[in-house]
């Protein structure tokens, strides 16, 4: 198997996209100031997360729905939730 | 009231969809709320369904069900860079219905279970989110969906294991990483014939694959392999707390894992059909959370249920298991028309008294144990340090293998001591 980096896996996925209503949320001044992991950067299957200019921004159409980024933040930087009825990543295997 | 239904479900995934198939079954008006577009849309596991309850629940489910294949063979095995040791184990009788595991993609088999909700008399309504439940005087009544309100004598909460609505409520606590693993899947898609080929595979059985050691590179977890009919399903699970204090990435970690020369070709020539992602509750007991409130149940993932003693990795039968007993104390409930905690009691017996928490108890010890950092360098390099030099024939004469083995432990680092108590915490807990 040729390798693939993780967007090209994602433009294999399916995802109903809900343009205009992001499901997560970046609080990036508590990033900056009391998170000292910024776990979210690493643990993220799909790479949401990126820090740019300094600000630790989310790619959120891309997101499986796992919710390890929730789980690993260790502050109430992340307001992660699940999309709106309908809409996301969409299993046709699972 | 009219508007009110017997049971709202939330979510239909296994333990839902068990749940409203069991009551519609009786007779019991059921909605299923499901926030995909279709049951199974949001759903992943590694693929592997234990246990015969499946044919409690739908008797000769195999006649129907979207199946993929029956496992007949099981395989451990452990790993180095550059070596493996497997067991291999196999049974034909594993091939007799009603199977002992069965390999499934649950985008299709969710979607069944579902179907059989249906059919039966349950209300699937897809595509909605629910926000809320609602409460009254400490009591569930309904639950919120955007501006939607539906009310209901009973709730059952088979939202998943992020279950945000469970944590809303105060019925568990945020998680801790100790508790939670992650776990990365590819779907690979190969010939059929390629994969009855490759993996000595005759009609429709099936190999299952948990691979110990540098798969997850030193992080508590593993990796896993499962055929399906003309894919192959395949990725790895790691433990949440390690994988933050190693810094170490999944997605990484995945294609090194697939890039690896044992691993790549069980999967050479495939296509990449699906990359997904889902987090395993793995703190067994220790997070288990309040199961039952007044007018409300808890099942499934959302009840943080599964068990991984290394050999097998379990949630699906204890999903489909705890949705069974959320609606038989449902049903008992009805007959006394008591929805209190105390009305719906008897689900924590029923759960108690099922396989579910004597599994739950008996491998209660196997979070603890698998956490045992040198089950996933030491003891690999051991057994492979082992094996080469009963192997290897330079010219040098050979030893016994008892100073063979005895060397081999030495020059993995390990003591006796560690060996003997490993051992047995491994014995006591699995």
């Amino acid at each position: 198997m040729n390798h693939m980096s993780v967007p090209e896996k994602l433009s294999i996925n399916k995802y109903e996209l809900d343009d205009g209503h992001p499901h997560i949320e970046v609080h990036t001044e508590i990033c900056n100031t009391i998170c000292k992991t910024k776990a979210c950067l690493f643990v993220c299957p799909a790479n949401v997360y990126s820090e740019q200019e300094g600000k630790i921004v989310a790619d959120w159409a891309g997101c499986l729905e796992c919710g390890t980024c929730r789980a690993a933040c260790p502050t109430d930087a992340l307001q992660w939730e699940y999309p709106r009825g309908g809409f996301g990543v969409i299993y046709r295997y699972g | 009231m009219d508007d009110k239904f017997d049971v709202i479900i939330v979510g239909a995934g296994l333990a839902g969809s068990a749940a409203a198939l069991k009551l519609a079954q009786a007779g019991l008006e059921v909605v299923l709320v499901e926030r995909g577009p279709y049951p199974g849309s949001k759903n992943l596991s590694g693929g592997v369904l234990y246990g015969r309850i499946l044919n409690d629940l739908v008797p000769n489910y195999w006649e129907e069900a979207p199946i993929e294949r029956y496992i007949t063979n099981e395989r451990v095995v452990f790993m180095t860079e550059q070596a493996s040791f497997n067991i291999d184990f196999k049974n034909q009788a594993f091939k007799e219905a009603p199977y002992n595991a069965i390999s499934v993609l649950r985008g299709k088999f969710d979607r069944w279970l579902g179907e059989k909700a249906e059919e039966a008399g349950a209300m699937l309504v897809p595509g909605i989110k629910v926000d809320e439940v609602i409460v009254e005087n400490g009591r569930a009544v309904g639950i919120m969906a955007g501006d939607e309100e539906m009310r209901s004598d009973v709730v059952i909460l088979a939202d998943g294991t992020n279950s945000f609505l469970a944590e809303q409520l105060g019925l568990r606590k945020k998680f801790e990483h100790s508790h939670m693993a992650v776990g990365v899947k590819e779907l690979i898609g190969l010939p059929r014939e390629t994969i009855e080929d490759r993996f000595n595979l005759t009609g429709d059985s099936g190999v299952a694959y948990g691979i110990v050691g540098y798969a997850t590179q030193g992080v508590a977890g593993g990796g896993f392999l499962y055929t399906n009919k003309e894919t192959i399903s395949i990725g790895l699970v790691m433990h949440l707390d390690e994988l933050i204090e190693t810094g170490k990435k999944p997605s990484e970690m995945m294609e090194e894992f697939l890039a690896n020369s044992l691993i790549e070709p069980l999967i050479r020539g495939g296509k990449m059909l699906e990359y997904g992602a889902h987090m395993v509750p793995e703190g067994g007991l220790a997070m288990t959370p309040q199961l039952v409130m007044d007018g409300l149940l808890i099942a499934g993932d959302a009840a943080g249920l599964s068990i991984n003693n290394g050999f097998v990795v379990r949630g699906m039968d204890l999903a489909l298991s705890t949705g069974i007993s959320a609606a038989e104390a449902v049903l008992a409930a009805k007959k006394k028309e008591d929805f209190s905690a105390a009305g719906l009691g008897i689900y924590r017996q029923l759960i108690d008294d099922s396989f579910v928490m004597k599994d739950m108890k008996t491998y209660a010890g196997a979070p603890s144990f698998m956490k045992t950092e040198r089950l996933y360098e030491a003891y690999p390099e051991m057994l492979v340090n082992l094996m080469t030099k009963i192997y290897t024939h330079n010219g040098q004469p050979k030893e016994h293998m008892v100073p063979i083995a005895m060397k081999s432990l030495k020059e993995s680092g390990i003591s006796l001591f560690q060996v003997a108590g490993d051992g047995l915490k491994g014995a006591r807990s699995l």
